[in-house]
């Protein structure tokens, strides 16, 4: 049977969709071409705020490069346009003109953005934001003008205003009704992500309509009704789009706002489809991504002649894309006379959430701040669930039970790529998917803005049940596929003690493995064999192959030991002396207390250190770094402990130690916790007649408040109770996991469990002692040694 | 500008080189990173990663590969290709090895 000849219009979002849907139901059937305006390949256009915001690049936004077209057969002319369709004879000609003969026809030219026809709105310097093209004219404004006015608050305007902000414009946003997004929030939550962006820098004209842009030739400011003006240099349209419907029309499809479409995608004329923005379907027209997956579904299985009950109609949702701002609104928001509400302000952690019920059904939500029940909200909405579910899984969801398990298979988990949940599962169950990685190589889901991933660890749980369980720890690096414990077991097991035996032992699928498991090999080493094992300098980042931080420059940072924060006149005037000596860069206090010399040349390194005559800080280290400490008892009023003389013992005992990744600790002397310990893997807290011992926090990236572990009386206990879980987390840690992350994983209470059992404790401790027995000081051995002087900070100079 | 040959210069003992590791090596204006592998070969590439400078010296020896110590960046320390999914490349020399002695092959204006 020759094959049928498909051709879509338009090579965006929704209708290469379409054709995904049709190649998965009937992979050979058809000869497709697509003509598409852009000369890209097929690209995540919601994904554009996030390239203008800087957080990503074009190539990253690409959901189908070119060689998807070619190996699916497809044939793209991508920068042409299709100026005719002659319905009669199923034929569209281009602007270059082409002839192509159809059996069935897509049209998917979705929408344009709306420009206001004001005066002067045709000047250099004024444009929409909606491609490509849109954005690499603001970024290139961004460099030779200072002031941007975005006309629309609403999603589109914020996210560019947003955009502007990064690039570091100034940025005026006026909107024409008196509160932000409107049409997805009430006031209440605007005026929370209003004082929120203004912090973040806009700058707001509400209740504002603008009636002329000004300039010669380029623009160079606004005009407002009401008689106000405001100078800017790039002028962003954002007040919505219009459906792209000028071809259809001139073909005689029938029109309304969009192309009209019944429950299959139908247009009146036979054989030709409309999905998309450019569609309407019951009156509606949708704006969103959600919906032209829908669409894309429902027509792909009605042109392979499956059964399929149609579209109908889709339930939106909102996602504000501006970091920093969690805003989500799904439904109907806006109460009405026969609607009921649940509110939830929290002004002090600046959290709002109104969910809207009307004949004890859910009819929509908007939230602010945390955003993280939207999916939930969204699922429930969607199947018009009753209010009484919803508070019920409220209840249940502090029983850890998921909410993907009650999605149906339709149901969207990813909305950038579009990926339901039943193509998920399949490939978890039909290609023996184990982890989120494969998840993302396989379907694609999670791999553009990644808030899913949870979702989809859930999906695995889900389906999986125990074996995920087993299966939850990725492989260390490509280099293989075993996991952090089974490398570990391995080792054990056969007794391997270098990482080329590693590598060679356990099949890895490079020869000499990576920057990702050289150093995890070299730890794993270390600690199985704290005696034995020869550190290997090749494995180690050059921070610790050199015991110095190197600096964008290639210059490195020098941090002496100053234990507990302490120091003294003499060794402030070595430090002073050697600064000068050497002439650094910059003297600077470290958030750790500490004092750093920033920007030594690599061939000082061993002068500046014998100078000092301090041993080394390891403000570069996988190791413990410092013990931040307050004044306690001795001098500060409110202290009851001498935390100073703790947090001494504590740096004194584990300094040097090798660890997953580095180790942060603070020690306070009262509940006041100036040393900041909520924050630090380990964190004390010297009470009157005991001592809190907490752990797992962070202040970096993840920030994450420590957990209490123990409370003890005495110091040698803190002591005690500290090398017990740093030697727990030391073993069972992947390399590079915090322990936030650790304790995140496994638990707090069963960290309490190990360190509170006498013997395991006990067991700990001595593997403690003896993973510390063989620290050396690294500046002092390095100047003891010609061969390391020569091998590793001399430099060559031929002549 | 005129062009000419530096050609073949000394740049020290195959012994002196320390094993997976590279080592900044200056010639005239230039900084090279020059590696001994494990695998015996020696090579010789710009000292500068393309991306955002690092000292591709100081960086991560694995095979034939250098991962650059600023941002991990994977270079070919044979042919300069920058790996994907960055882009990007380095100058590289010939090196040769006569009687211990390791030579670079310079050539520039």
């Amino acid at each position: 049977m020759a094959k049928k000849k498909l051709v879509l219009i338009g090579n965006g979002m929704a209708g290469i969709r379409a054709i995904e849907e049709i190649l998965q139901l009937l992979p050979d059937q058809f000869d497709i071409t697509v003509f598409g305006k852009e000369p890209y390949p097929n690209y995540n256009r919601i994904q554009l705020s996030k390239v203008l915001q800087g957080d990503t690049e074009i190539k990253d936004i690409t959901l189908n490069e070119w060689q998807w077209y070619e190996d699916n057969g497809i044939l793209l002319y991508p920068g042409e346009t299709v100026t005719k369709i002659d319905k009669e004879n199923q034929v569209v000609y281009t602007d270059k003109g082409k002839e192509t003969a159809y059996d069935y026809l897509i049209i998917a030219t979705g929408s344009n953005p709306f420009m206001l026809p004001l005066p002067g709105a045709d000047k250099e310097g004024v444009t929409a934001f909606r491609d490509i093209e849109d954005c690499e004219k603001m970024i290139d404004a961004s460099n030779h003008y200072k002031r941007a006015a975005v006309i629309g608050g609403g999603l589109l305007g914020l996210e560019a205003a947003r955009g502007l902000l990064n690039l570091g414009m100034e940025v005026d946003v006026i909107h024409i009704s008196d509160y932000l997004m409107e049409r997805q929030l009430d006031r209440a939550a605007a005026e929370l992500l209003q004082k929120e962006l203004e912090s973040q820098g806009m700058n707001f004209y509400l209740e504002k309509q603008t009636s002329e842009i000004t300039g010669k030739k380029r623009v160079t400011g606004l005009k407002f009704k009401d008689g106000g003006a405001i100078p800017a240099d790039l002028v962003v349209m954002a007040v919505g789009i219009k459906p792209n419907v000028a071809l259809a029309q001139e073909s005689g499809v029938d029109v309304n706002r969009g192309i009209i479409v019944n429950d299959h995608m139908e247009t009146n004329v036979p054989n030709i489809y409309a999905v998309g923005e450019c569609a309407e379907h019951r009156e509606m027209v949708y704006g969103l991504v959600a919906p032209l997956y829908e669409q894309g579904q429902a027509l792909a299985k009605h042109i392979c002649g499956m059964n399929h009950q149609g579209y109908k109609g889709s339930v939106l949702s909102t996602q504000l894309k501006v970091s920093g701002v969690d805003v989500f609104s799904t439904g109907l928001i806006n109460e009405t006379a026969d609607s009921k509400s649940i509110k939830v302000f929290d002004e002090w952690q600046n959290t709002y959430k109104k969910i809207l019920v009307q004949d004890d059904k859910l009819t929509g939500a908007v939230l602010f701040g945390d955003t993280k029940e939207g999916t939930k909200l969204l699922s429930l909405i969607k199947k018009g669930a009753n209010v009484q579910e919803y508070l019920e899984s409220q209840q249940a969801s502090d029983d850890g039970e998921s909410i993907v398990a009650a999605m149906s298979d339709e149901e969207i988990i990813c909305g950038c790529n579009g990926v339901s949940k039943g193509t998920i599962v399949n490939a978890i169950k039909n290609d023996g998917l184990t982890t989120v990685e494969q998840v993302k190589g396989k379907t694609n889901a999670s791999r553009s803005c990644g808030t899913c991933k949870n979702l989809v660890s859930d999906l695995l749980t889900d389906t999986l049940g125990d074996e995920y369980e087993a299966d939850t720890k990725e492989s260390i690096c490509a280099c293989t596929d075993l996991t952090r414990d089974e490398v570990v077991a391995e080792i054990r097991e056969k007794g391997l003690t270098h990482s080329k035996e590693v590598m060679n032992v356990l099949e890895w699928k490079t020869e000499e493995g990576c920057s990702k498991c050289k150093p995890a090999l070299n730890y794993y080493l270390g600690m199985v064999y704290p005696e034995e094992h020869e550190d290997e300098r090749e494995s180690r980042f050059v921070n610790e192959r050199l015991h110095a931080n190197i600096q964008k420059d290639g210059t490195y940072s020098v941090v002496p030991r100053m234990y507990g924060g302490v120091t003294n006149a003499e060794d402030l005037r070595t430090i002073a002396d050697v600064a000068e000596k050497y002439e650094v860069g910059m003297i600077k206090l470290t958030g750790g207390q500490r004092i750093d010399l920033l920007g030594v040349k690599k061939e000082d390194l061993p002068d500046v250190w014998k100078d000092l005559g301090m041993p080394s800080g390891y403000a570069y280290g996988k190791s413990v770094r410092t013990v931040k400490t307050c004044v306690g008892a001795e001098f500060c009023r409110f202290g009851t402990q001498d935390s100073t003389g703790m947090g001494i013992q504590l740096e004194k005992k584990f300094e040097g130690l090798n660890t997953p990744h580095k180790v942060k600790m603070g020690v306070s002397a009262c509940p006041r916790n100036c040393a900041e310990g909520g924050i630090k893997d380990v964190g004390v807290v010297g009470l009157d007649g005991v001592w809190e011992v907490y752990v797992g926090g962070n202040g970096g990236t993840d920030l994450r408040k420590a957990e209490l572990l123990v409370k003890v009386k005495t110091q040698q206990e803190v002591l005690e109770y500290t090398a017990a879980f740093l030697q727990y987390y030391r073993e069972n840690a992947s390399y590079l996991e915090r322990t936030s992350h650790y304790v995140e994983r496994v638990g707090i209470e069963h960290v309490q469990e190990i360190v509170n059992d006498d013997q395991l404790r006990s067991e700990l401790n001595a593997r403690m002692d003896q993973a510390l027995s063989v620290y050396q000081e690294p500046w002092s051995n390095v100047l003891e040694s010609e061969t390391t002087l020569k091998d590793l900070y001399q430099k060559v100079t031929a002549k | 500008m005129e062009q000419r040959t530096v050609g073949k210069v000394l740049i020290g003992n195959y012994e002196d080189l320390p094993v997976s590791l590279g080592k900044a090596v200056v010639v005239d204006d230039k900084e090279l990173a020059v590696f001994r592998l494990s695998n015996g070969k020696v090579k010789a590439i710009e000292n500068k990663c393309p991306h955002r400078g690092g000292v591709l010296s100081e960086g991560m020896v694995s095979g034939e590969h250098v991962f650059c110590p600023l941002h991990d960046w994977k270079i070919n320390v044979s042919d300069g290709l920058v790996q994907a999914p960055d882009e990007g490349c380095v100058q590289t020399y010939r090196t040769t090895i006569e009687d211990d002695k390791v030579y670079v092959e310079i050539t520039d204006k």
